[in-house]
Formats: structure tokens, sequence, C-alpha cells
């Protein structure tokens, strides 16, 4: 019987021939990361195992990204806390602010998640590196401890959804779209413990950043990781990035799909999700009428240049509206010089939008953009839980950076071609 | 080991955010965290939980994030166990991984009521609804996860068998 692609990784890593759905494996960790809200825990949990040194310091990634710039004195005693972890174990890969960017992004840009690895975080959006044909999933800190003490992290073999893409999407469909499209048709527990495999011809209209988006978003179906299969434009992004030498892993021919579905992409509008479940979503046209006081347009989902440009395209030579204040977040330093360089950062702020240093900060209610009580916003960040950009009786609605952007300057939800 | 307690209940997609909200993430200090353990689903579960108590609730129970938090929250509140139709698999891991018990029993948690009173027996895998006068068995907790748990976490099982490698 033929293997997915997450059975392929995951057997090359657990040095076997062939794995089985359900089956439960020690595999080799490529990379391991945490951020500042999830390390303090697996540092405290490495220590008490008492160990001299991490299994490998160059395969360790620790970012402080969440609540860092430091928020207040508590975020800033946990950041401390992974600076002189880092330093102490010789840590290769710890990232200071003012070199730092949102983990997911930060990572495969910098070279460091390479096509063929499995890579472990103590975050959930993790899976975001299935972009790249990687295996990669989110773990709780003591899975992070426990990786870093041995390199080896214990999983059960997921059953894979596969989801064949064709056609082409039309103007203002992004990848964001493409995935709120396939979480809002199955639902937040749709893919709960399993892969979710992307296929057809379709791929070779998603951009890297557009497939980052969707992998990224996985676990918001409840998957384990969601992966896309190797291609000129993987082999594009990896060549010249990646630091270590990388594999090409392809699915086979005869492997087996606990489930398949199909996305004709051509027939897809923008996506818009409701309060307060990723899958409560609706099409753009049938959004109606909902007046809005924030537009956040960053994160792990959709902080990349490619996402800055489309927002930048729409808002330039127009203003934000008067009711709202809208935040731009380039996922890392070199993103915000690129949108330095390219006049994105100008169209921003001459229409009146704030522009940041890289942090998580909004898209979890942290810092940067908190909301009071009954406030509304449209956001490109990946949930919209009850509380999570602030006050629990806030809400948040998901989207693609174009119409975040249309939005920003409609003063209510609404899409580029209303403007 | 018996648990037993009254039953808290809630529905499904309970999520990690509410479990306990990110604004409360600078710490990592099991009381302070239980102070604010299902603050924006139930304001007032941190005071009224009684030792031993169970979250009872629908379908992917733990949503989100893989804040480890969540569950340490729900342990340091006094909660012995969280009782769901399933769980989102981030939060089952982190569970088994720092000790809290969860079980799957989807026909209990349909029945179950608020305030019900529960026993639950590990070892028979069964679940008894005292104040229905029924019993469930629940979904049997894997061979590897029951290892996990007779090691005493997943740091003491790695440490031993890196030892013995």
């Amino acid at each position: 019987m033929g293997m997915t692609l997450t059975q392929k990784i995951l057997a090359r890593h657990a040095r076997r021939k062939v794995v089985s759905p359900g089956e439960l494996i020690l595999a080799k960790v490529d990379l391991a990361l945490g951020n500042d809200v999830t390390s303090p825990i697996a540092i405290q949990a490495f220590r008490s195992l008492g160990a001299a040194a991490v299994f490998d310091r160059e395969r360790i990634a620790l970012v402080p990204d969440h609540f860092a710039p430091n928020k207040d004195i508590k975020s800033a005693e946990q950041v401390k806390m992974m600076r002189e972890f880092a330093k102490e174990f010789g840590i290769a890969n710890y990232f200071e602010v003012g070199r730092m960017g949102i983990e997911h992004v930060l990572l495969p840009d910098e070279g460091l998640v390479v096509p063929g690895d499995l890579v472990i975080g103590a975050d959930s959006h993790t899976c975001t590196y299935g972009a790249l044909c990687a295996f990669s999933t989110g773990v709780g800190s003591t899975d992070l401890a426990a990786a870093m003490f041995s390199g080896e992290v214990w999983l059960k073999v997921p059953e894979t959804l596969r989801i064949v893409l064709s056609g082409r999407p039309a103007k203002w469909v992004e990848g964001k779209d493409v995935i709120l499209h396939i979480i809002g048709e199955i639902g937040v527990d749709g893919a709960l413990y399993r892969a979710m495999e992307y296929a057809g011809d379709g791929i070779a209209h998603l951009s890297m950043a557009w497939r980052f988006t969707m992998a990224n978003m996985a676990i918001e179906a409840g998957a384990k990781n969601g992966i896309f299969p190797f291609d000129a434009a993987t082999k594009a992004y990896a060549d010249g990035r990646a630091k270590r030498k990388y594999e090409v892993v392809t699915a086979d021919p005869d492997a087996r799909y606990a489930d398949e579905i199909s996305v004709d992409l051509s027939a897809l509008e923008p996506v818009v999700a409701f309060p307060h479940l990723p899958e409560n979503t609706r099409p753009l046209s049938r959004v109606g009428n909902v007046p809005i006081d924030q537009v956040v347009v960053g994160s792990c989902t959709n902080g990349r240049i490619e996402d800055l440009r489309s927002a930048a395209a729409v808002i330039r030579g127009r203003k934000v509206h008067d009711g709202v204040r809208m935040l731009i977040f380039p996922a890392t330093q070199e993103i915000y010089l690129q949108a330095m360089r390219e006049g994105l950062m100008e169209a921003f702020v001459t229409a009146g939008a704030a522009f940041s240093t890289p942090t998580c900060g909004p898209c979890l209610g942290g810092h940067m953009g908190v909301l009071a009580k009954g406030e509304r916003a449209i956001s490109t960040t990946n949930r919209n839980f009850v509380g999570r950009m602030g006050h629990p009786e806030s809400e948040v609605y998901l989207s693609n950076p174009a119409v975040a952007a249309a939005s920003a300057v409609l003063g209510r939800i609404g899409g580029p071609d209303e403007l | 080991m018996e648990l037993s307690g009254k039953a808290w209940k809630y529905g499904d997609d309970v999520d990690t955010d509410v479990i306990i909200p990110a604004r409360y993430l600078n710490t990592s200090d099991p009381a302070e965290l239980a102070r604010h353990c299902m603050e924006d689903i139930d304001a007032s579960f941190a005071s009224k939980v009684g030792t031993g108590d169970f979250i009872v609730a629908g379908k992917n129970f733990g949503c989100g994030s893989s804040r480890e938090h969540a569950p340490i929250a729900i342990k340091a509140s006094g909660a012995s166990a969280v009782i769901a139709r399933s769980f989102a698999r981030i939060f089952y891991r982190n569970a088994f991984n720092m000790g809290l018990p969860i079980f799957e029993a989807p026909d209990a948690v349909d029945e179950i009521e608020a305030g019900d009173r529960l026993v639950v027996d590990m070892e028979r895998g069964s679940l008894r609804n005292e104040t229905k006068g029924k019993e469930y068995r629940f979904t049997p907790i894997p061979p590897f996860m029951r290892e996990l748990v007779a090691a005493g976490g997943l740091l003491n099982y790695i440490a031993k068998r890196k030892k013995g490698a």
C-alpha cells in the first residue's frame, strides 16, 4: 500500500520503510521551536530533567514574538527567561527584537525549515510549514521540552484528507479565501486528527505566500498538519534560502486517503468568517452591512510581503475611514524593510494607518490593538473566538488583506470593487 | 483511581482562548491561571468549581492554541477531569503530557446535566451518573497514553528511555 506525503515524511524520520495511520511512532525532529508564551513552561520542564545540554543547539528556535516587544513586566520576565536559556545552552536560533519576526514567517524565510523536514513547535500554527512540503505540527510546552532534550517526538500517524484544487482564482480571491472556504465546508473539526494534503492543477495558481496561509490555518479545521506537494514554486522559494540540504518527497500514486474533497478555485469569491468560529463563513457578496472599528493586516497567516502588497494596492491614494483604526504588522524585519523600499509603508501611513514593528500582538488580544467591549474588527489573522482580540463582548471577522484594506476605507466590511 | 464530583456543562468547540484568555498568558503560575479558568465563557467558574468536579463539554474541546496553560489552569482550578464528545488534538496531547485526565464519552455527555454528581473509575473505564442513576463506558485510553501516565508524564518517560538506550 502506498503512502501519502505525511506518511512518507513520518516514515523517513522514524527510520521506517512504511508507517500506517493509527500507528504511534518515535520520530526524529529537524527543528523544534517555541515562543515567549510557550517556551517558559518548556524551559522549566527541561531544567527539571537536569540535562547538561540540548540535543542540538542548531535545531532549536526560540522566537519572542507574542508579547514582544515586551508589553508589561511579566512578559519582560518571560522573554528574559528565554534569552538567558538561549545564552546558557548556546541556542543558535534565538531572535531578539529588532532582528525577529513572527515565528512562522521568519523560520522558513530564514531557510531554517526546508522541504521534507519534520518540525514541531509549541505553537498551534506550526503547521504553516506544510506549504514547503514539510511535516510540521503544533504541540505543547512539555512536548517541546522533551524534544529539546531528546531530539525526538512521539506522533500518531494521521489519516489523510485529500483536497483536490482545480481552476484559477478570480481577482481579489487569495489563499485566505480558499482555506476559509474549506473550513466553512468541513467545519472547525472537519479534519480532526487528520492531515490535509493538497493536490490538483489548481495549486499552480497559488503563490508560496498563499500556500503558507492555507497550511497555517489547517489547525482551524482541527488538522494535525496541512501539506502541499513540492513543485517549481517550492523549489524557487527553497533554493537560495535553505540552510540545510533538503529532500523532495512525493506521495505514492497508490497512497490511501481517508477522504477526498474538491474545490474549484474559479468559483470562489472572497470569503469572510463571522464571529465566533472560523467555520462561520459567508461569501463577501452576502456579508450585509457590518460597520467596523478596527482593521488588522498582519500575523503568521497574512503578514507576508505579498499580503502587504495586496492591502497597499487597495489603500494607495485613499484614506482610512474616520471611524476606523487600521493597523499594519509586517511579519518580519526583512518584510518591514521590503515594504519601505517598495513604498508600501508610505501608502499605508499617508492613508492614515499605523505601521508597527513585527509582533503577534493583536491577533490574540495581547497588545498593540486590543478591542474594547462592543467593538468590531476585521482582521487577516486566523481566529475569531470569543474574546480573541480583547473584550469577551468584542467581535472579530476574518478576511484576506485586500478585503481588510477595502473595509478600512469603507468603514464597514466590503470589497475592493466597491471603492 | 476513582474521581468524583459535580458536572459543569458547556457546549461544542470550547476553545483555549475561553479556557484561559491570552491576556493572562504573561505568567505560567498555576494558581494565577486557575483564577481565570473558563473566564470568558463562565466568569464565575473559578469561584464555584469544587475540588474533584468535572468539566463536561461537547465536541472539539480545547480547540485553538497550543497553550499548555489551558490544561494547567483546569487542573489547578480543582477540577479532576474533562469529559467531552471529542478533543482537539493539541489539547489532548497536552492534557496527558501534564497529567490532567480526559475522557471521550459521547453518550454520557449528551445525558449529563449541569450539577449532576459523577463518579469516574479510570481503571474500569466507567462513568456513573449518580444523579441520573446511569452508567457509561468511555473510549479506552490508548496503551501508549497509559504508559505515559504510568511513567509519571512525558518527561519522565523520555528520561527513562534515554537512560535505557
